[in-house]
């Protein structure tokens, strides 16, 4: 059976990087008590597999996480197991939804998640001089930046990768710069949130960056791997949502 | 106070692993500050990865926390980056709970274990915005103290330092927060820093530098004597009579980001009396004091439990030397399919085919054996009797339950020590890789040397340390029959750090100076090789115009004062000097927890004595008897009750 928890990554917590997450999580599947599949081999490891990586530093309300089981749950202490997840993982980390997945045959999250929609708080600029920034990428029909891959420098079009971007005007009450929420197309490989600040402009410096969602296309629209519970979610730990 | 948190944020987001910073750990507290509790900021002087696996300052924190009148936090000295920023944009030193300024606690308290992290001392100070010396410091100012086994020689710390606790912290940490509290409550008035330092003087166990008058003869030291009547002339260490009574850590810390030996601790015993010579830590911590089988076993169900750890260590000095290990090792492994185990510090003569069986379980990568000397006349000298075949019988039960690697660890640099005495070092490997070849191919035995270095209450206190030019001597003697050795790796620690380490461990109230110049110049991190560098402190030195031979290559005398004489471990001096004289004729010494008292002072000083549940060794090797014992089999001690040894019992025939 397998399983697929979604959870933020929020406040504070947002320092810690994608490897020492996982060593995170592997300790709140023990305490949970859960029957993980183990790889076989001379130290085996749990058979966890993650979605897109989010880089140190950056927040999110959408992660997700498969989780290989040796036996079925059930519906009774599925019910349960956000809830005992959170109390288990560390502030700013909560599970928000949880649900039983085709274990075999699909593809991985990775390979799935087709966009991902992001909110990018930037310095550098005022409300015009963003607006003037997203205009000129969005009207340009191409747009090359250099990135490393694979330890090999390569001049990219990043422009399809941009699927939409909005500007939310001048939060001055958060303190937050100006404030873009951006969909970003994840395949064949995805764009960075630092590669597109990048690709606005030189003067534009990035503040903080929340992941908002991720989404999977189909022919009839898109959805996310797991959506969001329809009520609140009363063991999400607000104090981390004042960071 | 205020968090500087909105200010650090911004800087993170420009350093290296950034988690360390963020604390959030499982099993951190957020402490309620209030003008009648006395704030802690527990720090230790290297980075989150090497500090927080300290267990000295998670039991102080718990204990500390725990009380109604106290609170405490922790910080780890902040790598260069960071330390970069901060200064560029003026926020202090932090706490990570709550991340407040270090400067507005009350005690700035750290764990000294390891000497080359002086400077990184004076730097956490300096950037917490207080003096860095003493005697700089008012009512405003934190008090700054420090635990750890270091502080058995605090002279080259004095200037820096305003109370050292020597020895165990349990106790005594409780002792010192109530004189802090009463200062706290009554308003730090103007002066009162200097009362609380006098009222400190006097808790048993705290040393207090700057009520002690030093003089000097040239550059020999003639005595260090109390100021006032009332400050103690010699301070004696701390023991708690019972580890079974201090269960903690009870919420071991969890960290988000990896670290060194990112799992569960236990500490099984404490204290140490195989004796070995060169080995401060068993010197100092003795008498032995195990916790019960039940206790261990509890803690580590419980804080597998609690921290969904799937490794847990089992922590002392020599932990196949805990009664009942194979017992323990087993129900551990029995709460899990992937439970592994871990015995840090291994005796290989109390290393069974039991343990290795069991622990093999758990399919650990590397095993780790000590046998610190190549020859059976240098572990005669050192007082580690391990014969050779109880090394061989303990690889051979390695490398057939499954292990493919086999670490070993030995000194070089030590008293009478021959080429002859390094050589065998090599010899031991080769003997091991052929043991391994018999169950499998390409097993391989890594090498890992270190120079010794003498340290304060032991009985090669009055040794010559080996200069930089001889260790690199003996390091390439070794490197060249290591080439020709196939499957031996050899490793080695830079002999340059050694003697500064060596400056450290025996140096006195002078060496302050160089310790101060080598942090002006930017000599922080001095554990790791990359910041390692000689000449600053050579041209420190010389501007101190102090020699290194002095303190460092000099073989001491009997009659000489040595700067931690006003200091005590227990241990008498001249049962300490009588162990010298045996180690330079190879005589050995047994262990005094199966065999007669030898009155060393450390029991019967402070009324306590050991607490072990087994009245005879682990079974197998020769257990320290040099005696051919095959595997199995008890060694042939009888054990009389414990009480002191009358003087002429112990005279001089401690063999
Ligand atoms: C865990 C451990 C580590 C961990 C964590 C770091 C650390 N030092 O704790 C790691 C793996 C990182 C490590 C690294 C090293 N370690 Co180490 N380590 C240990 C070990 C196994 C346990 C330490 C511990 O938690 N002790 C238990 C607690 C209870 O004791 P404690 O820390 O001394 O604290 C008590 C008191 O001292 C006092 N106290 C301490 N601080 C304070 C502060 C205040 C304010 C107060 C009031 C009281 C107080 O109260 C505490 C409770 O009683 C010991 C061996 C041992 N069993 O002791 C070696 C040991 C401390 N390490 C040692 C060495 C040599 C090293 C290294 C230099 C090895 C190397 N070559 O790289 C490095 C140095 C790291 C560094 N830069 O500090 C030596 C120290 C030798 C010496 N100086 O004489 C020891 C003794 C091992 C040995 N037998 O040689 N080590
Ligand atoms: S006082 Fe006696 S029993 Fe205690 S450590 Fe010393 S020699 Fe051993």
């Amino acid at each position: 059976m397998r399983l697929r928890a979604r959870f933020t990554k929020l406040g504070k917590v947002r320092f810690v990087s994608h490897r020492d997450l996982a060593r995170i999580w592997e300790r709140a599947v023990r305490r949970a008590d859960l029957p993980v599949a183990y790889s076989s081999g001379f130290s085996p490891r749990p058979r966890f597999h993650f979605g897109l990586a989010l880089s140190v530093g950056h927040e999110s309300w959408a992660e997700y996480l498969d989780v290989d089981l040796t036996e079925d749950l059930d519906e009774v202490t599925l019910a349960a197991l956000s809830a005992q997840f959170s109390a288990v993982l560390p502030n700013g980390v909560d599970c928000t939804a949880l649900a039983v997945v085709a274990s075999s045959g699909g593809l991985s999250l990775q390979e799935a998640v087709t966009s991902s929609t992001w909110s990018i708080a930037m310095d550098g600029g005022s409300l015009l001089d963003a607006a003037a920034s997203v205009e000129a990428l969005l009207g340009a029909s191409s747009v090359f930046v250099t990135r490393e891959r694979k330890g090999k420098t390569v001049n990219d079009d990043i422009r399809p990768y941009v699927r939409n971007l909005l500007l939310e005007g001048d939060r001055a009450d958060c303190e937050h710069g100006v404030v873009l929420r951006a969909e970003i197309g994840t395949q064949p490989r995805t764009l960075r949130p630092a590669e597109l600040i990048g690709a606005l402009g030189p003067m534009w410096r990035e503040r903080r960056v929340v992941r908002l969602a991720q989404w999977i296309d189909h022919e009839d629209g898109r959805q996310e791997p797991l959506a969001l519970p329809a009520g609140p979610i009363p063991w999400l730990r607000t104090d981390v949502c004042a960071t | 106070m205020s968090t500087v948190w909105p200010r650090l944020e911004p800087l993170l987001a420009r350093v290296e692993r950034p988690a360390r910073y963020i604390g959030c750990e499982d099993g951190a507290q957020t402490p309620q500050h209030a003008p009648h509790k006395a704030a802690w900021l527990l720090i230790y002087p290297d980075t989150y990865e090497v500090g927080l696996p300290n267990q000295g300052l998670q039991i102080l924190y718990e204990i500390l926390n725990e009380r109604d009148d106290a609170l405490a936090e922790r910080a780890y000295a902040p790598w260069t980056d960071l330390e970069v920023e901060l200064r560029a944009h003026r926020v202090p030193l932090f706490s990570l709970e709550n991340h407040l300024p270090a400067g507005d606690f009350d005690v700035l308290g750290f764990n000294l274990a390891a000497e080359l992290t002086y400077t990184n001392l004076l730097n956490c100070v300096d950037l917490a915005g207080v003096p860095v010396r003493a005697e700089g410091r008012g009512e405003a100012h934190p008090l700054v103290i420090a635990g750890g086994h270091c502080t058995y020689n605090p002279e080259p710390l004095a200037d820096f330092v305003d109370a050292f606790v020597i020895g165990d912290g349990e106790e005594v940490v409780s002792e010192i927060n109530e004189v802090v509290v009463d200062w706290k409550r009554s308003g730090r008035t103007e002066g009162s820093r200097e009362q609380v330092l006098r009222r400190l003087a006097s808790v048993p166990g705290v040393y207090v530098p700057s009520m002690y008058r030093v003089t000097y003869d040239g550059p020999r030291l003639v005595a260090i004597e109390p100021r006032y009547r009332d400050v103690p002339a010699r301070v004696e260490k701390r023991t708690i009579a019972s580890l079974e009574d201090w269960p903690y850590p009870r919420q071991q810390l969890v960290p988000l980001t990896e670290v060194v030996h990112d799992r569960l601790n236990v500490e099984v015993f404490r204290g140490c009396t195989r004796g070995c010579r060169f080995c401060q830590a068993g010197m100092i911590t003795r008498p032995v004091r195990e916790r019960s089988a039940e206790q261990v076993r509890t803690m580590v169900a419980a804080g597998l439990r609690r921290s969904g750890y799937d490794e847990v260590a089992l922590t002392s000095l020599s932990t196949a030397d805990f009664s009942g290990i194979e017992a323990v090792v087993g129900s551990i492994m029995d709460l899990g399919d992937n439970i592994s185990v871990a015995l840090p510090s291994l005796r290989v003569d109390a290393f069974t085919v039991g343990i290795a069986a069991q622990l093999q379980k758990a399919r650990r990568a590397g095993l780790t054996f000590a046998p610190e000397a190549g020859t059976w006349r240098m572990r005669q000298v050192i007082n580690k009797l391990i014969r050779e075949e109880d090394l061989y019988a303990a690889v051979d039960g390695a490398f057939s339950s499954g292990w493919r690697r086999v670490k070993l660890y030995f000194l070089t640099g030590l008293p009478t020590e021959t080429d002859e005495d390094t050589l065998g070092i090599t010899e031991l490997a080769r003997n091991c890789v052929a043991i391994g070849q018999r169950h499998q191919k390409g097993t391989s035995v890594t090498v890992s040397v270190g120079g010794f270095v003498p340290k304060p209450f032991t009985p090669f206190q009055w040794f010559g340390q080996n200069t930089v030019s001889e260790l690199e001597r003996k390091i390439n003697l070794l490197r060249s029959d290591a080439r020709r050795s196939r499957g031996v790796q050899l490793r080695w620690h830079d002999p340059k750090a050694t003697l500064i380490e060596g400056l450290m461990a025996r140096g006195d109230r002078r060496v302050g100076a160089v310790i101060e110049e080598v942090w002006r110049s930017g000599g922080t991190f001095q554990e790791w090789t990359e910041h390692f560098r000689l000449d600053r402190w050579v041209d420190a030195l010389a501007n101190a115009g102090l020699s290194a031979d002095w303190y460092v290559h000099r073989h001491r005398t009997e009659d000489e004062a040595l700067p931690w004489d006003h200091l005590s471990a227990g241990l008498h001096k001249d049962f300490l000097w009588q162990d010298w004289r045996d180690a330079l004729e190879a005589v050995g010494l047994a262990d005094c927890r199966w065999t007669p008292c030898y009155d060393c002072g450390a029991c019967t000083g402070y009324g306590i004595e050991h607490v072990v549940a087994s009245a005879v060794p682990p079974a197998g090797g020769s257990q320290g008897t040099g005696q051919d014992l095959s595997s199995g089999h008890v060694v042939p001690v009888s054990l009389i009750s414990r009480r002191p040894a009358s003087a002429a019992e112990v005279g001089a025939g401690n063999a």
